[in-house]
């Protein structure tokens, strides 16, 4: 038993409360369960989105990013700007879209817009593939955090099942009421904790924001600004561009858009969150901070900057404070994850096999899938290696390919048509895969220019997603004509 | 009114053709280097630009509050 422990477990004892507290007064319908009843006002929507931001990726990662490579990590801070920009236009059609049809989930959207419950049932594939490695992600994020803020008392298999056992628990018995109650927790204290240590980590070290950054670049020359190669500008354009087209089609960002009381909320929520983004400012200061402190951590070690560099610094007990925030952004998210994920297999894996179900039977499936889905996911934590940021980068590529398809969608007159949206999804993912397997980028292609050969490699896969998507849409509308009715 | 939605392209250009201006460390702007002050900077006017564009939108009175 040390300093630390109490604080870590009252964490999770704090998000386990909360959770079932949040179901009281409601009737768990599929509807309460899943979209909160369609009656979150600004703050839950907020808080739910922000929910999403501030995982151990940022927490974690963001730290790890800034202290590893510099520059490169202020993309974090870009993409998310634009992705809010997007959102003001983008959200409130499909707000409204599913709040007219009654919808539950991100595939439910495409079976609509398109007629077309097998496109549901892809759309439902691709957001599982990506949602289990980003679970795996706070997961493998809670291990590290308890080890090393609770100095190795809990070992991280531990943690991690006790963390899979409090958000599957809570999931199954309040739904997104849950996991917006957790939120406002997690939310105060992140906001803190992360305030403070940006602030304080540079002066106790370095006197001052200015003094650091301008030792870091005496130090190591060039650390503040993007590299002439390799994350270079190509690559920080075309990575923000992005990013910022995949934020909203993760499947559970999606869904907390289902949870808004009115469209008024979903553009509100567009002004503030820029501003909130900042917080993750203080985050690269403590990442950076470290840089020249704990110097000599490479590979996926990097993600553990911030915690070292608080052990370096702080009693025990405070480690612990800076612990228990972190359990907690992993958990917020972990729920959102659990809850999309075991939504989608039964509204839309279960429901396109079986379509007499009704929604009760849906509902109570969903519930039951939760334990499963967590269960599969600490066998993945467990088994597998990777670096927190690269596991994120392939789920992301994989939403990404729904964009095409999705905003297309809300045009009044759609080109696209059932049959070309999922050729274009299949083709896109089916890059993604290919580019990931063989560890091709535009590097290795060392004819093309410089700068093409810094840019992401996911505009390939958005190019090659879009191509297709146009010559299958236009395709089929040929061989159809003239009777073809536009999907909506 | 419904022209000053158009505005909503700025922070595009800030911040993906703007940093190909201002990949440079100093001068050191409130202690930020000079690349992320604009980054940070840009992010403060896209959140006035959006509350901009939310007041000009008639979208937002037809909604209840």
């Amino acid at each position: 038993m040390n300093g630390a422990l109490p604080f870590i477990a009252a964490a999770a004892l704090l998000a386990l409360v909360l959770g079932f507290l949040a179901r009281r007064g409601k009737d768990m319908t599929l509807e309460q369960w899943t979209v909160g009843g369609r009656g979150f006002g600004a703050i839950f929507v907020f808080l739910l989105l922000a929910g999403e931001i501030y995982t151990t990726f940022t927490f974690l990662g963001g730290s790890g990013y800034a202290y590893g490579k510099g520059a490169p990590a202020y993309y974090i801070l870009a993409y998310g700007t634009l992705a809010y920009v997007l959102s003001y236009f983008m959200l409130p059609p499909i707000w409204r879209y599913a709040k007219e049809n009654r919808l539950y989930s991100q595939s439910d959207f495409f079976v609509h817009k398109y007629d077309s419950p097998a496109l549901g049932v892809l759309v439902a594939i691709v957001d599982i593939v990506a949602l289990i490695p980003y679970l795996v992600l706070q997961f493998k994020g809670l291990g590290i955090i308890v080890d090393v803020a609770g100095y190795g008392a809990i070992s991280p298999t531990l943690a991690i099942w006790i963390g899979a056992i409090i958000v599957a628990a809570y999931v199954m018995v309040s739904g997104v009421h849950g996991s917006a109650w957790t939120s406002v927790a997690k939310d105060s204290l992140i906001l803190g904790i992360v305030i403070f240590l940006g602030i304080y980590l540079p002066y106790h070290y370095y006197g001052g924001l200015g003094s650091m950054f301008t030792a870091i670049e005496q130090a190591k020359p060039g650390f503040t600004t993007l590299p002439p190669h390799g994350e270079s500008l190509w690559w920080f354009s075309s990575t923000v561009l992005l990013t910022a087209l995949g934020f909203y089609m993760w499947p559970h960002t999606f869904g907390s858009i289902y949870t808004a009381r009115s469209a008024t909320v979903i553009r509100k929520n567009a002004i503030v969150l820029p501003l909130y983004q900042l917080i993750l400012l203080f985050v690269f200061f403590v990442g950076f901070a470290a840089t020249l402190q704990v110097p000599g951590l490479t590979g996926s070690n990097i993600d553990l900057a911030l915690f070292k560099l608080s052990v370096k610094t702080f009693d025990p007990w405070f480690v612990g404070v800076i612990g228990a925030t972190g359990v907690l952004t992993a958990l917020v998210p972990g729920s959102m994850i659990l809850m999309t994920a075991a939504t989608l297999i039964a509204n839309n894996l279960y429901r396109a096999v079986n379509p007499s179900a009704n929604d009760e039977q849906i509902s109570r499936l969903a519930k039951i899938l939760v334990p499963l889905v967590a269960l599969v996911a600490v066998f993945f934590t467990l088994k597998g290696g990777e670096t927190i940021v690269a596991l994120l980068l392939m789920g992301y590529s994989f939403v990404t390919q729904l964009f095409p398809a999705l905003v297309l969608s809300l045009a009044r007159r759609n080109v696209a048509t059932r049959e070309g949206a999922a050729a274009g999804i299949i083709a896109g993912v089916a890059t993604v895969a290919a580019v990931s397997l063989t560890g091709v980028n535009f590097r290795t292609l060392s004819w093309l220019p410089i700068q093409i050969q810094d840019l992401n490699i996911g505009i390939v896969a958005l190019a090659v997603n879009v191509v297709v998507l146009i010559v299958v849409s236009l395709t089929m509308r040929l061989v159809a004509a003239p009777t073809h009715a536009p999907a909506e | 009114m419904r022209s000053i939605r158009w505005l909503a392209i700025v922070p595009f250009l800030a911040l993906l053709v703007g940093p190909f201006f201002v990949n440079r460390a100093t001068p050191l702007i409130l202690g930020l280097p000079f690349l992320l002050a604009w980054i940070v900077a840009w992010i403060l006017i896209t959140s006035l630009i959006m509350a901009v564009i939310y007041a000009a939108d008639p979208a937002n009175r037809e909604d209840e509050p």
